[in-house]
């Protein structure tokens, strides 16, 4: 319950290391962000159902796995490795995507990934292409970029659609619609969607069945296709897709060419280590023992995939966040989204109020990504590692155990030193040396938690704490927060 | 060149760290252990049950029944006229009478795969784990399109293709090969949480497995 203020004021900058779109205006801080979000109800209701059933599905399956914790040591190792030798794996992949018959683009920021992939699409000559949207398309801002090139984009998932529709931003980097129920999509395709059935009722079998129809015809006829990938194999150079709905088979079956958009830290060296990650994906992110489909392929195929292969390699600030020993961890990532599912921050604000600070990535995970990757000159990125409340449950779940409370802690000491020439030290400075050292060592953190959970219940009223005394209130402004349970979940966890 | 400066990035971020090895501890399951499986038949029955949970329809199958169930089931929903890879075994549809089944040699136009009733199809191997038939375009599988198009997927699987692990599948699998894993039919979270079929690949998935 210790944290620090976000120190003030802060200028309204724009991200020092790229990434912005074209015209995206300044972004604001967490705080403002969240205080927006936390007054929709009816998406806080939502999202809090929602992550509800995530978070069963995910224990359910995991709990069924008797080996899930030497799976997930092993997805630490699989990950470590790769990052660690990340320079070779990527030659190594270069050349056998390329022996494969594939092309490698290479991309230093968002905007060179934006010129390449729209200069790919020129290049054939289309101006239709359909498109997987993936959290590293999000990020470099495609879709703006090929729309500003005359490119009409055809998504091929139901929620995208629905999110787009609306004229919305995702709240979940894996399930874009979480946050509006079935009678919101519905409302949304009747609305919208030209073509969709007058009689349309709000069961998700129906919506999808005119999710189908609607998109069917571009999608069989489409020669260029725009995707991510969770997985790239240096070794054989495989690239590998697990999903549900099948758009992504679309993409890499039918079309000519395929354009698959990745960031640099998602190789893994080879082919032998998919035997664990598949594993732990499906079950972290879906609750699922494995995704209903999960497509490998390796290079061009005259028969059956692409006859025209090109993979970008992305960089925008991963080398940055590469550079810190610490938070370098924060790049094992593979996208499964469980630690927003038990995240208590993510599911009363939602994800557009780490979208609006900049982040692609929400929830725990973009609480650490993005200020490493961005850099933490501008207020919201510098903001993120204070939206949380540290209580743990995050890096529990973690299938690849990144410790994301310790990484939060060690980048709110970076912030607090970034803004050291201040005058006056700032008083988070020793309010983080003090939690760090709490945190340091498992016999102090906990004992310090549960003391924070004492005085916290005291504050306070009818189970809300709606604003911390002192330095503390800062961080309590956007925080309508529930009391702390008396046991915190990661002492509970023990007593299991 | 972005590519150097990249890579050279990497280099520094790295630092002294570059290039250390670490050790993947593997030693999670590589076959069922006892609770989940104990013998050959245990498994197939595991791979049956896991199917059925992703609500595929599973049947099993003497040798000899084969062509008479493949029929049956292509009658119970009707199908008028299916698509089949051309290497398919031929004794599979030997009595399928009143269905027209088009062999593809990988030149079946998209509208017409749009518009039949259906796929028959083998597969490369089988996960009783994770109740998943995965396809190598190998014999009897045909190219990628065949088994996504349709809106209906049968698909044969011999008892001894069914592996225990995921471990056991990727080390029998080539990944040169366009591999597809198939775990139910098409199903979509996104609209309510509810695992609903749709929406792009076939809604209908059928397996039967063989036991010789
Ligand atoms: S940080 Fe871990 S739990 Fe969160 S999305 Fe990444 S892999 Fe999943």
């Amino acid at each position: 319950m210790t944290s620090g203020p976000i120190p003030l004021p802060m200028p309204r900058v724009l991200g020092a290391l790229g990434g912005t779109g074209p015209g995206e205006a300044a972004r604001p801080r967490f705080a403002t962000a969240a205080r927006e979000a936390l007054a929709d109800t009816g998406q806080r209701r939502s999202l809090r159902e929602s992550m509800a059933v995530l978070r069963g599905r995910r224990e359910a399956a995991t709990a069924e796995a008797a080996d899930w914790e030497e799976l997930r040591e092993a997805g630490r190792a699989v990950r470590d490795r790769s990052l660690l030798s990340l320079d070779t794996h990527l030659e190594t992949l270069e050349g056998a995507v390329t022996d494969a018959g594939g092309t490698v683009h290479w991309a230093a920021d968002a905007a060179e990934a934006r010129r390449i992939v729209v200069g790919l699409v020129r290049a054939t000559g289309r101006s239709e292409v359909i498109e997987v949207r993936s959290p590293v398309t999000r990020e470099i801002g495609l879709d703006r970029a090929l729309a500003g090139a005359g490119v009409d984009v055809a998504e091929t998932g139901a929620a995208d659609l629905a999110v787009r529709l609306a004229g919305e931003r995702p709240a979940h980097f894996l399930l874009p619609a979480v946050h509006r129920d079935p009678a919101e999509i519905r409302r949304t395709f009747l609305r919208r969607m030209p073509g969709a059935p007058s009689d349309l009722t709000d069961d998700p079998r129906e919506l999808a069945d005119a999710a189908r129809a609607h998109l069917r015809r571009r999608l069989l006829s489409a020669d260029v296709a725009v995707i991510g990938a969770a997985f790239a194999v240096a070794e054989t150079g495989t690239l590998v897709m697990p999903e549900g709905d099948g758009g992504g088979r679309m993409c890499l079956t039918l079309p000519e060419t395929l354009i698959c958009v990745l960031g640099i830290e998602q190789v893994v060296p080879c082919w032998r280590d998919m035997e664990i990650l598949l594993q732990l994906l499906p079950r972290s992110a879906t609750g699922e023992r494995m995704s209903p489909y999960v497509s490998t392929w390796t290079g061009v195929s005259a028969q059956d995939g692409p006859r025209d292969l090109h993979v970008v390699l992305l960089d925008n600030g991963r080398t940055a966040a590469l550079a810190d020993e610490v938070g370098r961890a924060a790049l094992r990532c593979i996208g499964c989204a469980a630690c927003l599912s038990v995240c208590p921050v993510y599911e009363r604000t939602g994800g557009h109020a780490y979208a609006a600070g900049g982040s692609v990535l929400s929830g725990p995970i973009g609480a650490i990504w993005t200020p490493q990757t961005r850099g933490v000159r501008g207020a919201a990125e510098a903001s993120l590692p204070f939206a949380s409340t540290l209580c743990g449950a995050c890096g529990d779940v973690c299938p690849v155990k990144i410790d994301i409370p310790g990484i939060l802690v060690h980048l709110r000491g970076k912030v607090v030193q970034a803004r050291r020439h201040r005058p006056v030290p700032p008083p988070e400075m020793a309010v983080m040396r003090a939690l760090a050292w709490a945190m340091g060592d498992r016999r102090r953190y906990e004992p310090a938690l549960r003391q924070g959970v004492r005085w916290a219940r005291l504050l306070s009223r009818g189970g809300r704490i709606r604003r911390l005394p002192g330095l503390l209130g800062k961080w309590t402004e956007a925080r309508d927060l529930p009391a702390p349970p008396r046991d915190p979940f990661r002492v509970r966890w023990r007593e299991r | 060149m972005s590519r150097e400066r990249v890579l050279r990035s990497v280099r520094a971020a790295l630092g002294e760290a570059r290039g250390t090895e670490v050790n993947v501890p593997r030693d999670y399951h590589h076959r069922l252990t006892g609770e989940e499986a104990g013998s050959r038949a245990d498994v197939v029955a595991l791979f049956s049950e896991r199917v059925a949970d992703h609500r595929a329809t599973v049947r099993h199958v003497g040798a000899d029944e084969l062509a008479t169930t493949v029929a049956a089931a292509l009658w119970a929903r009707e199908a008028k006229r299916i698509v089949v890879p051309d290497d398919l075994p031929y004794g599979w549809l030997a009595q399928l009478e009143g269905v027209q089944a088009l062999a593809d040699a990988g030149t079946v136009d998209v509208a017409v795969l749009d518009a039949v009733d259906g796929v028959v199809t083998g597969c490369a191997a089988a996960v009783a784990r994770t109740g998943t038939v995965v396809l190598d375009g190998g014999r009897a599988q045909g190219r990628r399109a065949l088994t996504l198009v349709p809106d209906y997927h049968l698909c044969v699987v011999h008892a001894d293709q069914i592996v225990g692990t995921v471990p056991e599948a990727v080390a029998r699998l080539d990944p040169y090969r366009p591999l597809t894993w198939i775990s139910g039919p098409a199903a979509t979270l996104d609209l309510g949480l509810r695992r609903v079929p749709g929406v792009h690949g076939p809604r209908e998935l059928e397996v039967l497995v063989v036991e010789d």
